[in-house]
């Protein structure tokens, strides 16, 4: 056993707003300058719909994450074509288009604007050339686009779907749409890592956030192309890559990451996993129905005696022991079984995890009459009985966070239907009956368990939704300087931003 | 497989780590908060790196209420996050602006005249040059002025308009106080001070929700978000929570796992609905049938079929159903009349405020009753203390038992006529009765629930056309619904009883959350009562977790009573000159002219004939006359003049003067300049615009305001349709263009106002002042506060203002030295003993009625003002506060000891008197929050003491505890406060409990504010009756063909061949703009489609070959908007959304169809204004400001849309 210590985030996409406050607050502190105008380290996605980068899950396309053929898993940039030939030409990256070209106004031609026979307006013009611009795309262009035949249709986790499915979608019938924010994944296996040909990037061993070392970078970009969920990001100014450092500088200090610590939807959790490193390979290399299952095998149960030991001999802190003891992360992603990972079948072991969403009740279109599609025997939130009467299709949700498992998608909305429902007993009747306590045992849970997934889920403070140890960092630089005197000298360096080609 | 990790210990490779530290590092963090429109109030932290605002992240540290509710923080959203763009952007106004060609005429005149008045007097009354800088207006040639030059002319404009004028042609619009009550009080004390017109903008916003008050006597009053939580079954009508309540909407979606119910309505899929278990998309506007459905349904399976004892008991204690309604019979029918007055009976004739005292029929004597608490006991002079909401007979103190309905029991069953709007036709249906013998023969009675009953068509078994059941068409059952609403009656069913099921095991926690989709339609105020009587039906108002929450633009500012003091110079003596704007606008801008009038819009019932040929402004102009709304300019000449002329004739004492004002006004020889707006003596003069866009996104009928305002380009094309539809009014053959001499703007960016504006000032934005700030969505106080020096030139609000007062004392020292009288005219007010003004609608014109003011005409006042020593009045407290105390909901605390302890602590010289300074914004911070009962405790327990007084109860308890407590802006520098439970507000909050309106009303038994003391399921007001709003009903949307805006594009359409289609326009609250910060911010634009997105049904696009991000034109009679479009079936069918607050400023093309610059989302609006919501001087229908009045609709729309090529710049 090697037991490691993670940083993970959790989103209860249940509670998402789709405000992108955790975009902007991410983007004013790390990416408001040149050449990371485009980048959006944390962004918030309109689902369905094409994402951004726009379908950055058409692995065909852009060929991220890893390929598992039964025997070897390969990173699948490399099985299309050799890395070294990749280096100088490579199809799979990203360009421009598929981002959009940064842009904004001539705003001061409204103050220069000479005497006229007409009022001036700042004309849209292009951040990279400065030239006139016609806007066509941005970071959020499908933002709350449900039922759009362009945007919602495109979405690669719509192919699945039964063409009635889709079609439905389109009308009022079905129309719907949630959200879902992305920052990096910061993964057990990451695919960015392994394609980096300057060993710039490495994932620290205190924490598993990973980062690329920008002095080492080397712009080849594989790292670009490698990363399934295309969130790393390069700088075209500088010449080197970027993505997001999970706000390590805020994390070693006790605060939450901004995009976490903005998150006015109150959806974001951040807690301690202990893990087993030595399980990577093996839940990995599972066919993709057994993906999730192996996934959370290798999360380990922080009470565990022989846990804990194993993880003082590997030198984790008693802090972040407690931390992970306490972790809400763990809570939701492996005792209530509520969470999952994005996309596991690009089997990079994402270490971020969502809480699919619950979604309003389909209606029929009767003589042009809107009428809701319940069922007449009047049982409160009755798709707990008729998961496909949900607007979300499980499918759909099968396809973004289980490789496309429908059983466990249909558990987890199960479950959060059995809390709702045991609430409602216990706060409008005053009692709860025996039917819906079948009705828990039915959704494979029990009083206990639902009023602490209840307790956690709406009356969380800050503190409890962010369980983040205390970082020893006297520890660490000891190892290179005394800390007395970094006590002295720390901020006295002379900064210099990483620069093209260096 | 590889290992990926890298150890802490092998670190001298992660040294470049320091990277990311360093950009992390910051200087000082400081506590604010976003400033006007957000009602949002999120404490802030911002982070100053280098002396520069680098970014902002939301403080966590507010105080925890009661165990069992999710906590407030963090609070702060993707526009408030962006704010920090703003300091350091190209569109900030880092200087002083004033237009090229003014700047010449200025310059050029300043040669000819030494002083400054004579040399804009030189300007504007020179029509040749005063049309040159008018027709330049918003159309470029700005030119940077020095701050002297800028206030020179200023204030030389403010003396000259009021010396040739009067004071009252000066005038300024802001919006919502409550978010920055220091930067708003700077104007606003400043024209109090002045004698200039301060400006409403919660009606004018179509954001106050009239059937508040019609209900409930109160402005609004709503929970803070927490109390949702308290919820149990929640129906959002209308609102987009997550676009407009962000930091709120937690609430919604975590007590959905608390297990409560959510059913959204809203004709969009909208961001709120996927929360939602039920989305219901109830067709645009129409909510009010399916409501009036449900209601058919609640009182037929709840108060017919059996009986709920929680809702019975609640109707007789908290509302006016088992008040006596009088049917009046004629050779017509038989109709619904007024409430039963007490002294209409012989056993209480005689009484004090006997038309204000109404009956019940009490059950146990037999006979009808007159109850305590009705508004008659409110303004008692000689019993007092009666008025509360004990069921008690105040001369015998019998308890009573009143009778619900007489159906068990009646002398009769009487058949009485009711109005179906929507079939224009009278249904009749039997009402049980019963006889009384009056002062004036024998009356039929019934109770308000029988009326109710009746109108909502419950078959009880009684006569008349009652519908069989719920499948019959016919008004307000199941079936009736379907065709306006488009929602099966199979939901509404199931709807309507969990509705009711939820309310009766509950208690009562049945939530509405209602917004601008319900409140910007014109008949918005029948479409809230229908909710609401859903609401009481159940119990539900005053409940924790049930009521109506309505948020729309709605501000709360906590300390109203201290603050009013300072906002409007009541300290110095002065009465403000409050105007609605709605009533304002639509008559200056001459939108008037541009219409048919009510007659072709709005419904009265079908027999009625005396409308046909009146037009709104007649009711306009009879609303002023009579008291009812304030109007400026008041007179057709300056009021200081009336004033000297007064004392030339003779009049010394101010009620000689007054007196001498209603003879020349009742002879003829005194006009209202209400009665003629067009002519150059009534015109508006000087327009100052701070913390708000009133050119732009706050201008209804924007195209109108360029044309008859600012007498420069526009784009509207309506033909003037006014003339032979009007009676009160002088009708001008040529509508005036540029009305106003000077614009000033105060602004830290170059908005649509700023654009127009002939000067616009730098001012300091939300980072760089301090100030105030309060919300109705939490309850907390939370500092402004300046993080950096304001930025450039720029200035706070409070320290402009200064400026310009100085520069205006120092010119009125040649030009208006001495102190003068000025003759102020105000509607009869709320909240105070004109509430009993006027029993029945009469005119003084007419001879109805005797001219007396204050009684059948506006009150008078006569104030002194000393321009000369202006500046000093507004940098001081003024003792007159320390005589009267602050004031609000009609209750006076007095503050003496406060005063004096404030002139201990910031002492400032005045005239060799020391007084409190407000010389700094953090001095007016502190007295607003050393003089309210909401942060000094010892004034919330003199709160309770007075109302103790009035309502003979026990409350002062409420304030146990309290005594000590009073907040200074250190202690919310330090972390937000929580405000004190107070009778200036309903709410008991005491120990953490959540803000629920009207709690306090139910708990301790305070009467609301209305006729009769009571929750109104009915209206007496003889307008009402008139109308036939006195019950809840459903009236039609008005359609295109009354709206008079798009004959003329129809016409362009047919010439041109275009390719287009009429829709509705729907202008919602977006998701990138508005609150917190404005539409323009580059990082909100990127986030969207970089533009103002013009969103279509998928059905409607194909229709006219409309793909996504095509250029777009959208165009009607009042203006024209080219934006590219969206296309998605989550829009519904047959309408077109603008999302609300574009600029004209950043990327809007030349309209191919009009030539010149396309407009904004209101160039395509225009305000029609309600007549029924002008009723005043009757109890809850009183003017107050803000408060009551005509709403500014925007959402019955229609406009062509159709698509075009690539348009240039």
């Amino acid at each position: 056993m090697n037991v490691r210590a993670h940083m993970s985030m959790l989103f209860h996409l249940d509670k998402c707003i789709g405000c992108h406050t955790c975009s902007v607050a991410c983007k004013n502190l790390w990416t408001d300058r040149r050449g990371a105008e485009y980048m959006w380290w944390n962004n918030v996605e309109t689902r369905p719909g094409t994402g951004y980068p726009t379908q950055w899950e058409n692995q065909q396309r852009f060929s991220g994450g890893w390929e598992w053929d039964g025997k070897t898993l390969r990173l699948k940039l490399h099985s299309k074509l050799s890395g070294l030939m990749k280096l100088f030409y490579n199809p799979a990256l990203p360009e421009m288009d598929d981002y959009y070209e940064p842009f904004t106004f001539r705003y001061q031609d409204l103050f220069n604007a000479p005497a006229g026979d007409d009022q001036p307006t700042a004309i849209p013009v292009s951040m990279i050339t400065g030239e006139p611009i016609d806007i066509k795309s941005g970071p959020n262009w499908d933002d709350d686009l449900g039922g759009s035949n362009i945007y919602a249709w495109n979405d690669p986790n719509m192919a699945e779907l039964p063409d009635v499915v889709r079609q439905q979608m389109m009308e009022l019938e079905r129309v719907v749409f949630n959200y879902l924010p992305r920052i990096c994944n910061h993964c057990l296996n990451p695919a960015c890592v392994a394609a980096c040909p300057s060993g710039a990037i490495y994932k620290r061993a205190e924490d598993g956030i990973v980062l690329v070392n920008e002095n080492k970078c080397r712009a080849w970009r594989m790292c670009v192309a490698a990363c399934p969920y295309k969130k790393v990001y390069y700088n075209w100014s500088t010449g080197k890559s970027e993505k997001c450092i999970l706000c390590f500088p805020r994390l070693e200090t006790g605060q939450a990451p901004a995009c976490a610590h903005s998150c006015v939807g109150r959806i974001r959790y951040m807690g301690v996993l202990l893990y087993d490193a030595e399980r990577i390979p093996q839940s990995v290399m599972v066919p993709d129905e057994q993906l999730i299952e192996a996934h959370r095998s290798v999360i380990l149960d922080p009470f565990d005696p022989e846990v804990l030991s194993a993880a003082r001999t590997n030198g984790i802190e008693e802090s972040w022991i407690n931390a992970a003891q306490n972790s809400p992360a763990y809570k939701f992603v492996k005792i209530w079984g509520l969470a999952l990972p994005l996309h596991p079948e690009y089997r990079t072991m994402a270490m971020m995890y969502y809480i699919p969403p619950l979604s309003p009740v389909v209606s029929v279109v009767e003589e042009d009459l809107v009428r809701l599609d319940l069922s007449p025997d009047r049982r409160d939130f009755e798709l707990f009985d008729r998961l496909d009467a949900a607007r979300l299709p499980v499918m759909y949700l099968a396809s973004l966070f289980s490789a496309g498992n429908e059983a466990v998608i249909r558990g987890i909305l199960r479950k959060l239907l059995a809390v709702r429902t045991y609430m409602r007993r216990k706060t409008v009747d005053g009692v709860v009956d025996n039917q819906t306590l079948a009705l828990l045992a039915e959704a494979g849970t029990y009083p206990a368990e639902v009023e602490a997934i209840y307790r956690l889920t709406t009356l969380p403070t800050m503190p409890e939704r962010f369980a983040i140890p205390q970082y020893h960092r006297e520890t660490a630089l000891e190892s290179w300087k005394d800390p007395l005197a970094h006590k002295g000298d720390s901020g006295f360096g002379y900064v210099q931003a990483p620069l093209r080609g260096e | 497989m590889k290992k990926w990790t890298k150890e802490t210990t092998a670190p001298v490779e992660r040294r470049w780590e320091e990277f990311y530290r360093n950009r992390f590092q910051h200087d000082k963090r400081v506590r604010t908060t976003h400033g006007v429109n957000c009602t949002g109030s999120c404490s802030w932290e911002v982070f100053v790196k280098d002396g520069i605002v680098t970014w902002e992240l939301q403080a966590t540290d507010y105080p925890t209420l009661e165990d069992g509710l999710p906590p407030y923080e963090p609070r702060g959203c993707q526009r408030g996050i962006s704010f920090s763009w703003y300091l350091y952007s190209p569109i900030r106004v880092k200087y002083p602006y004033a237009r090229g060609k003014l700047l010449d005429l200025w310059r050029e005149a300043r040669q000819a005249h030494a002083d400054p008045v004579e040399a804009w007097q030189s300007i504007v009354n020179d029509p040749l040059k005063r049309t040159a800088f008018q027709q330049a207006r918003g159309k470029g040639g700005f030119r940077r002025v020095r701050w002297d030059e800028a206030l020179e002319i200023i204030s030389a404009s403010v003396i000259h308009t009021v010396k040739q004028h009067g004071p009252d042609r000066v005038i300024g619009f802001s919006p919502i106080p409550a978010m920055s009550q220091v930067s708003y009080a700077s104007g606003s004390r400043f024209l109090s001070l002045l004698g200039g017109v301060v400006m409403s903008f919660y009606d004018w916003y179509c954001d106050l929700p009239p059937a508040s008050p019609e209900v409930w006597g109160e402005q609004t009053d709503v929970h803070e978000s927490a109390d949702w939580y308290n919820s149990r079954f929640i129906a959002v009508v209308g609102a987009n929570l997550n676009m407009t309540r962000t930091p709120d909407t937690h609430f919604i979606s975590e007590v959905r796992h608390a297990g409560a119910k959510l059913t959204v309505f809203s004709p969009d899929f909208s961001q709120v609905a996927k929360y939602a278990d039920y989305w219901i998309p109830v067709n645009p506007g129409q909510d009010t049938a399916y409501w009036m459905a449900v209601n058919h349904v609640l009182l037929k399976e709840f108060y017919v079929d059996r009986q709920v004892p929680y809702f019975v008991e609640y109707l007789k204690q908290y509302t006016d159903m088992p008040f006596l309604i009088q049917i009046d019979e004629s050779e017509a029918g038989a109709k619904p009349g007024r409430y039963l007055r007490a002294n209409q009976l012989p056993v209480y004739r005689d009484i004090e405020n006997g038309d204000w005292k109404l009956l019940v029929w009490d059950a146990r004597s037999g006979e009808p009753r007159m109850p305590q608490g009705t508004i008659g006991f409110r303004w008692a002079k000689q019993e007092q203390g009666k008025w509360n909401l004990q069921m008690r007979d105040p001369l015998t103190a019998e308890d009573l038992s009143p009778e619900l309905s007489f159906a068990g029991a009646p002398d009769d069953i009487h058949l009485v006529e009711f109005d179906d709007f929507a079939e224009g036709k009278t249904i009749k249906r039997g009402v049980p009765v019963r006889y009384v013998q009056t002062e004036q023969g024998r009356v039929m009675v019934t109770t308000v629930f029988d009326l109710l009953m009746a109108q909502f068509g419950v078959p009880r078994g009684l006569p008349g056309e009652y519908a069989a059941g719920y499948d019959e068409d016919a008004p307000y059952t199941p079936a009736w619904q379907e065709k306006y609403t488009g929602i099966h009656r199979d939901t509404l069913l199931r709807f309507a009883r969990e509705w009711g099921e939820n309310a009766e095991k509950t208690n009562g926690k049945n939530l509405i959350i209602i917004g601008a989709g319900a409140n910007h339609w014109y008949h918005n105020n029948l479409l809230y009562r229908s909710g609401i009587v859903a609401l009481m039906l159940t119990g539900s108002v005053g409940v924790n977790g049930g009521g109506l929450a309505h948020y729309v633009g709605q501000e709360k500012l906590a300390n109203q009573a201290s603050w009013s003091a300072v906002a409007f110079a009541q300290d110095w003596g002065k009465v403000p000159r409050q105007q609605n704007t709605p009533s304002f606008h639509y008559v200056h801008s001459d939108q008037w002219r541009y219409e048919r009038g009510y007659t072709a819009y709005d419904c009265f019932p079908e027999q009625d004939d005396r409308k046909t040929r009146e037009h709104t402004i007649d009711m306009q102009v009879r609303a002023v006359r009579r008291g009812w709304l304030p109007f400026f300019p008041q007179f057709d000449r300056s009021s200081l003049e009336v004033a000297k002329d007064a004392a030339a004739s003779g009049a010394a004492t101010d009620s000689e003067m007054i007196a001498y004002v209603a003879g020349k006004l009742k002879n003829g020889e005194l006009g209202f300049a209400v009665e003629d707006p067009d002519a150059p003596q009534n015109w508006p003069r000087v327009w100052f615009i701070w913390r708000g866009n009133a050119i732009g996104t706050s201008a209804k009928g924007h195209e109108f305001f360029l044309r008859h305002y600012l007498g420069t380009h526009n784009n509207a094309i309506a033909p003037e349709m006014a003339e032979g539809y009007t009676n009160e009014i002088v009708y001008h053959e040529q509508a005036p263009e540029g009305k106003l001499d000077l614009v000033v703007d105060m602004n830290f960016r170059m908005d649509t106002s700023a654009l127009y504006s002939d000067i616009v000032l730098p001012a300091a934005t939300w980072y760089e002042k301090d100030d105030l700030n309060t919300t109705d969505l939490h309850s907390y106080i939370n500092p402004m506060q300046a993080a950096v020096a304001p930025a450039w030139e720029s200035k706070s609000d409070w320290d402009i203002y200064k400026a310009i007062a100085q520069k205006v004392s120092e010119l009125a020292k040649i030009h208006l030295p001495d102190p003068m009288r000025d003759v102020v005219m105000l509607p009869l007010q709320h909240d105070t003993p004109d509430e009993l003004a006027q029993p029945s609608v009469l005119d003084w014109k007419t001879g109805e009625v005797d001219a007396v003011p204050g009684k059948s005409m506006p009150k008078f006042r006569v104030i002194t003002r000393d321009y000369a020593h202006l500046y000093e009045q507004m940098t001081s407290l003024g003792c007159e506060v320390e005589k009267n105390g602050v004031s609000a909901h009609g209750l006076n605390i007095s503050i003496g000891d406060e005063y004096r302890r404030l002139v201990q602590r910031q002492p400032r010289s005045v005239n060799g008197q020391v007084l409190p300074s407000l010389f700094e914004a953090r001095e007016v911070a502190e007295v607003i929050l050393a003089l309210d009962p909401v942060s000094n405790g010892e004034l919330a327990f003199r709160a309770f003491e007075a109302e103790e007084h009035k309502t003979g109860l026990d409350l002062s308890d409420l304030a146990d505890g309290l005594r000590d407590v009073r907040y200074s802006f250190a202690d919310i520098i330090a972390q937000p406060r929580r405000v004190l439970t107070t009778p200036t507000w309903s709410a008991v909050i005491n120990k953490g409990r959540a803000y629920t309106p009207y709690s306090m009303n139910v708990e301790r038994l305070i009467p609301w504010r209305t006729l009769t003391g009571r929750q109104h399921f009915y209206l007496d007001h003889e307008g009402y009756l008139d109308w036939g709003e006195h019950l809840p009903t459903y009236k039609p949307r008005p359609d295109h063909l009354m709206l008079d805006e798009t004959q003329e594009s129809l016409a362009e359409v047919k010439e041109g061949l275009l390719w287009s289609k009429m829709l509705n326009l729907i202008t919602p609250h977006g998701k990138w703009s508005i609150h917190s910060t404005y539409s323009e911010n580059n990082r909100m634009m990127t986030l969207s489609r970089g533009g103002y997105p013009i969103w279509l049904n998928d059905k409607d696009a194909a229709e006219l070959f409309i793909d996504d991000n095509d250029w777009v034109e959208v165009f009607n009679d009042n203006g024209v908007f080219v934006q590219r479009a969206i296309v998605s079936s989550r829009i519904p069918p047959g309408t077109v959304f603008i999302y609300h607050a574009t600029e004209r400023t950043v990327g809007i093309p030349i309209s191919p169809q009009r030539g010149k610059r396309a407009g904004m989302n209101n160039s395509l609006t225009r305000v029609r204004l309600k007549p029924v919501l002008m009723s005043g001087g009757y109890a809850q229908f009183t003017y107050a400001f803000n408060y009551w009045g005509p709403t500014g609709v925007n959402r019955d729309t229609y406009v062509f849309v159709r698509r075009i090529d690539k348009p240039d710049y």
